[in-house]
């Protein structure tokens, strides 16, 4: 199974919709409160509070240099922040400990020359073993399983940079699920695809999160893709959460054109908003 | 079921065969002529518990266990170390170019043996030699104050390769002018910087071999660590490892190791690169693969080396630093132009 090392069952969709009414049957998968991050001078997070239900998929928008990257580094402990960030309930900052409660796809992950794919997805398991110890028995069987899953199987020997975009992202997801985290932070996972890659991957995401369980926070650049994937987005601005919830709730004409300065309108789909752009009368500039 | 990246038997069949030949060379080849099997009994006879007869004099099995044996050996171990910790900066700083030297390693030996030899302190023998003993003094300092100045900097792998490239720069300037300033200790000076694995018996294998040793288990036992490091600090960190806790250890070691190889055999250059670079092009850059196999081939280059520098020209010797040099850069060339490996 690939979901996280004793994952509790039943925590599928179904425990998502409200936010974190679910709260107090087990801690949220992550509770942030008063969040800051302080870069040089620069202030990119502001005291922000901000909880992800276990079993949640949140999707995290914003316009460029909100600080949407910045937040899941926070959550990570890769950048240092003060307040408080606990992932099921703990705050622990090693990064053995974190590793084994958050798994990271990052927006443009380094592909070392010359590893083959298995490698790659073997270093998910870095969390679960010593820094001395080899491959045992049963990161070989993980990794086997998720390579599997990801219809990856055929390309284990291969080397990651002859794979296409589309293969890549899903080695890197691969990675990531053999972390067996709960908790799987996707920063922008779809920016480098084309239309067909960004929907196999989101919904591949949807059912790995079904299949195992997982939190999903992730971070996105289309709102329509953000409406579409996922139970709550919420919308990030200098450095707070100005807006969360339900995406046809947050996603208007009028949030979106104060935060992001761009005019759209909103078409109400049965599947959620769609949001398209409206050119501006060029004419009207000066 | 897929696995990971391993050394495959034959990788390390090759690796022995390069050593035993090299070795092997080494003992036979020479001004006087001893012919191998002569040289093989000679070696058994050496084993505790095992009599064997070379039918050598006492002066000839003399040159064997002496003169050229102690010499193959200080080669091997000082191109292990010296190539292993080439490779263990490269993966630790993710830098094709990165090794001891850039850290100041060469400078700082350079200057304090200069500082040694231009004081008339070269003299000692073996432990007791002060230009070894200040050339390693030297090269600790020289990393340490590249790292320190490094962290001024903000504790990036950049910052600490610019700071090594400013307090390299430092030391050799003071080196020169302390060269400058002392005209009659040039050659002397020179011929040291140049590298020689000229042995006074066993004393310098006994000096090195501790940091040998150091070297090879603790730079080894972190072969996985490197190999995660590859994507880089952030994510390593993200993966579960502390990527500067790891760069600290396997820098400080690796470093230890290049500064007792240089402060016995001077400043032999480009074995930490051509070395490790050679195997990641034929074997890939697993750092699993990688080490051991720069281990083994490391000292094979070196005896190889040095049995060039003391025939080509006999009697007289090259510095084996310009034979390293001279025979290693086009044999690179060939590797890098044969290679289809993307390994950087």
């Amino acid at each position: 199974m690939i979901g996280p090392a004793g994952a509790a069952a039943g925590t599928g969709p179904g425990a998502s919709g409200g936010g974190p009414k679910g709260a107090a049957a087990e801690p949220a998968a992550i509770a942030i409160a008063g969040l800051s991050v302080r870069l040089g001078t620069a202030t990119v997070l502001d005291r922000l509070d901000l909880e992800v239900a276990a079993g949640e998929w949140l999707n995290v928008i914003g316009p460029n240099g909100a600080g949407k990257t910045t937040l899941l580094r926070a959550i990570l402990g890769s950048a240092p922040f003060t307040g408080a960030v606990r992932v099921a309930g703990l705050a622990d900052r090693r990064p053995a400990a974190r590793a084994r409660m958050l798994a990271y796809v990052p927006q443009t992950p380094v592909m070392p020359a010359g590893m083959a794919v298995i490698d790659y997805v073997l270093l998910g398991r870095t969390p679960h073993r010593g820094v001395f110890a080899g491959d045992s028995a049963r990161d070989l069987k993980v990794a086997g399983e998720v390579l599997d899953r990801l219809d990856l199987g055929p390309l284990a020997g291969r080397e990651l940079r002859s794979l296409s975009g589309g293969e890549r992202q899903r080695a890197v997801l691969a990675r990531a699920l053999a972390q067996q985290a709960p908790v799987l932070l996707l920063d922008e996972p779809t920016t480098a695809l084309d239309l067909g890659h960004q929907q196999d991957v989101l919904e591949l995401v949807e059912e790995l999160r079904r299949e195992a369980g997982l939190t999903v926070v992730a971070t996105l650049h289309d709102l329509t893709l953000a409406a579409r994937y996922g139970d709550r987005v919420a919308l990030l601005a200098s450095g707070r959460i100005v807006e969360r919830g339900d995406p046809a709730r947050v996603l208007t004409p009028d949030t979106i054109a104060e935060h992001f300065d761009a005019r759209v309108r909103v078409i109400e789909d049965v599947h959620g908003p769609v949001i398209v752009p409206v050119a501006r009368n060029l004419r009207e500039r000066p | 079921m897929a696995r990971g990246a391993r050394l495959t038997p034959a990788a390390a069949a090759a690796g022995l065969v390069a050593v035993l030949a090299a070795a092997g060379a080494g003992l036979t080849v020479g001004p006087v002529d001893i012919a191998a099997d002569r040289v093989a009994l000679q070696l058994l006879d050496l084993i505790p518990g095992l009599d064997a007869d070379s039918g050598l004099s006492p002066s000839r099995a003399a040159i064997v266990t002496e003169i050229r044996l102690p010499r193959v050996v200080l080669g091997l171990l000082v191109g292990s170390t010296l190539a292993l910790a080439g490779a263990a900066y490269q993966g630790a700083f993710r830098n094709p170019l990165a090794d001891p030297y850039l850290l100041g390693v060469a400078a700082g030996a350079g200057l304090a043996a200069t500082l040694a030899i231009t004081r008339g302190l070269g003299d000692g023998a073996g432990w007791l030699d002060p230009v070894p003993l200040a050339a390693f003094a030297g090269a600790l300092v020289a990393v340490g104050a590249s790292y320190a100045a490094g962290h001024l900097g903000g504790r990036s792998t950049v910052s600490l390769v610019l700071a090594g490239v400013a307090v390299a720069s430092f030391l050799t300037a003071c080196q020169t002018y302390v060269l400058q300033a002392n005209t009659d200790a040039i050659r002397e000076v020179y011929a040291w910087i140049l590298g020689r694995v000229a042995t006074s018996g066993w004393a310098e294998v006994s000096l090195i071999a501790p940091y040998f040793l150091l070297t090879v288990i603790v730079v080894i036992r972190y072969r996985r660590a490197l190999d995660v490091l590859a994507v880089g600090d952030e994510e390593a960190s993200a993966l579960g490892l502390d990527p500067r806790r790891v760069r600290l250890i396997v820098v400080t070691v690796a470093s230890l190791g290049a500064a007792a190889a240089v402060a016995v055999t001077g400043l032999i250059g480009f074995v930490g690169i051509i070395v490790p670079h050679t195997v990641r092009l034929v074997f890939g850059p697993s750092h699993r693969v990688l080490l051991p196999l720069t281990v083994v081939f490391g000292g094979a280059f070196m005896v190889a080396a040095d049995l060039a520098a003391r025939t080509v020209l006999a009697p007289a010797e090259l510095p084996i630093g310009v034979v390293t040099a001279f025979i290693g850069a086009p044999f690179f060339v060939l590797v890098l132009r044969s290679s289809r490996r993307e390994v950087w």
